[in-house]
């Protein structure tokens, strides 16, 4: 097909080639090549001035609930608010229903995902049905196509079968992500335990529901000498543990969420269910040694956990609403404010949001040399905008920041050249 | 008094949202309702003509029996929904059965359901006025009100008082009520029990921790024992209510520490023997039938006042 697009006079930012400077980028059939001295005929050229150039953003924690619940978020809707928030890849939890713990499901997922607006990378169950006992098979999973290997959603309670997995999961070349809870501790819990649940009448998830966890996962980590990544940390104590574990060298990753680093427990006011998630928001203490997390390198990615729920789960009574909120459309806005209060740099964003994931799932993407795929995201850094419900393209409208002034939003998306998105007229 | 004030809540959802004039508003319009229940003829015509919904999705005798005389003797409609006859039952959720009921156009609707926040929730979505008639773990706004003017009748004042409230303050919406009520009336609210029972930043509501029932009770105008709920799957509270009763049961011996004029409340059903000791209950200072007494005349001044009682004046 031989056709040419032209990013010209863009910022580039590639932390992973060291690259931050104006300059042009030529894609052809889905790569990036190099510049030619003429511009050919019939070449697609966006002028980018002041805006930035980056590799394609990567969710590595989302969950798109297609197969079994439809009508919450389809993959071909989920894959559309992916490029609206400038995403080019997601990777799926298995938390669907059925659950993906064999490879049937998994090769569903890549066909539902063969022609969507983004790359669809599937996460494959830990456990049989996610239920905590027995090993799913990895390998058919892994022929299949899944990327990670986590129960999401569901803690794996049993320590040994944790090891097992850790270990088994190694054998197939599979990260294991934990969704780390103590569950003896959170169970029934809806909100962080403090002064705001004690005013709310509102049951509590101490802290150490999650601290202890993690505890156990790095613990294991060390033990097997396998690698764990572990899910959306919300708290100043695994924060730390995780920073003290990879000071002597265990094999750790971490992610933490948007709402993490900009929310805190008194959201919920109001017996707001936009504000309800698993772990749940916290306090400002907790809020602030996130962002020092993110800015000292304890966390290597951030990711939304994208959980898409309709008003028939959340327009409820608090304590029966659904856990968690959509984030794809509102990460890179509020991953923007970070770097404007001056906590992390435009090149740190760019690993965050989309080298690290690329490296740490093993998937193409996070970087744009020459021959790399054209996955690249637009950045207008200062586009102003009113979040509301009309805006989102996922079919869910679950997001407590709706009626938000955010500034800064991915104003053209690229995955493999083609546009998925593109909102560069505003 | 303030001859500016107004009366301004439409729905009752927690004593949270009232400050202390508001808090001595109602009390003073529930002393003016007080003498109608004492009457021949127990009945005023304030509310007739207003349909008065009591939708309870948790067992209540008295506080829906309580709001039902209420209703009655203010001449309203009254209609009793249980949650065994909702629709809930159907998997009709609360917001739909709550429009369902908005159709046939209540005035007010009474709200009793163990998820905290659902009167607010009942609030957003009908133009009926909600009275919240204890919500999970949350608040019980009718009860410390009534538990306001039952300390208001015996001593005169709240402020300068010390209430101590023995029990389990975490699961207690009467306890969260009253602690906020008496706080902001000027007295020191004191809690105590096993910690388990102590829910945490309960200070941030203004009630000050005891870690022993003696340090709680010595001093006390008034000691409240609250009902102990039998155990919790999965979240072992206490090992046996025998233990309970010992070392945190209200008895004679340790109401000595107290005022000698001490109040003694609960806000029932009692366990007779467990928290509060038979002779306690039934004893001098105990205000317990009182308190039973007043919260029919505070339901009816909330009653009247969610109905813009303020614009017609007293209705005696």
């Amino acid at each position: 097909m031989n056709e040419i697009t032209i990013l010209q006079n863009g910022r580039i930012i590639d932390p992973v080639n060291k690259v931050d400077g104006r300059g042009d980028l030529w894609l052809r059939d889905g790569v990036i090549v190099a510049p030619e001295s003429v511009v050919p005929e019939g070449a697609r050229r966006f002028d980018l001035l002041g805006k930035w150039v980056v590799p394609g953003l990567i969710d590595m924690h989302v969950h798109l609930r297609e197969p079994g619940e439809e009508y919450k978020e389809t993959i071909t809707s989920g894959a559309l608010a992916a490029a609206a928030g400038g995403f080019t890849a997601v990777a799926c939890m298995p938390n669907t229903k059925p659950v993906n713990d064999t490879a049937a499901v998994t090769r569903f997922i890549l066909e539902q995902a063969a022609h969507v607006s983004a790359r669809v990378y599937p996460v494959g169950a830990i456990s049989k049905g996610s239920s905590g006992t027995g090993l799913a098979e990895y390998g058919e999973l892994k022929a299949a196509g899944v990327v990670a290997l986590s129960d999401d959603g569901q803690p794996v309670v049993d320590s040994q079968l944790m090891r097992r997995a850790m270990e088994y999961a190694a054998s197939h070349g599979l990260l294991v992500i934990s969704h780390s809870e103590e569950i003896s501790l959170s169970r029934n819990g809806v909100m962080n335990e403090g002064q705001v649940s004690t005013r709310l009448g509102l049951r509590g998830i101490p802290v150490a529901a999650e601290s202890i966890m993690v505890y156990r996962e790095l613990a294991l980590a060390e033990l097997t000498g396998h690698h764990v990544h572990i899910a959306h940390v919300s708290t100043a104590a695994a924060t730390g543990l995780i920073r003290q574990a990879k000071k002597r060298g265990v094999l750790v990753t971490a992610e933490t969420t948007p709402h993490y680093f900009t929310l805190t427990e008194e959201a919920v006011e109001g017996y707001n269910t936009n504000a309800k998630m698993n772990p749940p928001l916290r306090t400002e203490e907790d809020r602030q040694a996130i962002r020092s997390g993110l800015q000292d390198g304890t966390f290597d990615a951030i990711a939304t956990d994208h959980a898409p729920h309709s008003v028939l789960e959340k327009q409820v009574e608090f304590d029966r609403a659904a856990n968690g909120i959509i984030g794809l459309e509102t990460s890179l806005p509020l991953t923007l404010a970070l770097v404007r209060e001056g906590v992390i740099t435009e090149a740190r964003l760019v690993e965050l949001m989309s080298s690290a994931p690329a490296r740490i799932l093993g998937v193409a993407g996070g970087s744009l040399a020459i021959g790399d795929v054209a996955d690249i995201t637009v950045i207008d850094p200062d586009r102003e905008f009113l979040f509301t419900e009309d805006l989102i393209a996922s079919l869910s409208k679950n997001s407590p920041f709706l009626g938000w002034q955010l500034q800064g939003k991915a104003v053209l998306t690229l995955l493999g050249g083609r546009i998925t998105y593109n909102d560069l007229q505003g | 008094m303030n001859k500016e004030y107004r009366f301004q809540h439409k729905h009752i959802l927690e004593m949270g949202q009232f400050s202390a004039e508001d808090m001595l508003y109602v009390l003073s319009i529930a002393r003016s309702f007080k003498e109608i229940s004492a009457r021949p003829i127990k009945k005023v015509p304030t509310l007739r003509g207003k349909t008065i919904i009591n939708f309870f999705f948790e067992p209540s005798t008295r506080t829906r029996l309580s709001f039902e005389i209420a209703a009655k003797r203010m001449s309203a409609d009254t209609f009793n929904i249980s949650a065994s006859t909702s629709s809930s039952q159907k998997g009709e959720t609360l917001i739909d059965t709550a429009r369902n009921l908005e159709a046939m156009n209540p005035d007010i609707i009474i709200l009793r359901h163990p998820s905290s926040g659902s009167p607010l929730l009942l609030s957003q979505h009908v133009n009926a006025a909600i009275i919240n008639a204890g919500d999970g773990t949350h608040e019980h706004p009718s009860q410390g009100l009534l538990d306001l003017m039952t300390v208001m009748e015996h001593k005169g004042r709240i402020e300068g008082l010390t209430i101590a409230i023995i029990g389990d303050i975490a699961h207690s919406r009467v306890a969260h009520s009253d602690i906020i009520g008496f706080t902001r009336l000027g007295a020191q609210v004191r809690v105590t029990g096993p910690a388990t029972f102590i829910p945490p930043c309960i200070e941030s509501l203004g009630a000050k921790v005891c870690s022993s029932v003696t340090e709680a009770v010595t001093g006390a105008d008034v000691v409240m024992a609250l009902r102990i709920q039998q155990e919790r799957q999965h979240d072992p509270l206490i090992p046996s209510l025998r233990e309970y009763a010992r070392f945190y049961g209200v008895n004679r011996k340790l109401l000595a520490l107290a005022k000698k004029d001490v109040l003694i409340m609960h806000p029932g059903p009692i366990n007779r023997g467990v928290e509060m000791n038979p002779d306690v209950a039934d004893g001098t200072g105990s205000v317990i039938l009182d308190q039973v007494a007043n919260g029919v005349a505070v339901r009816m001044a909330l009653l009247y006042l969610v109905m813009g009682g303020e614009k017609g004046g007293d209705a005696n």
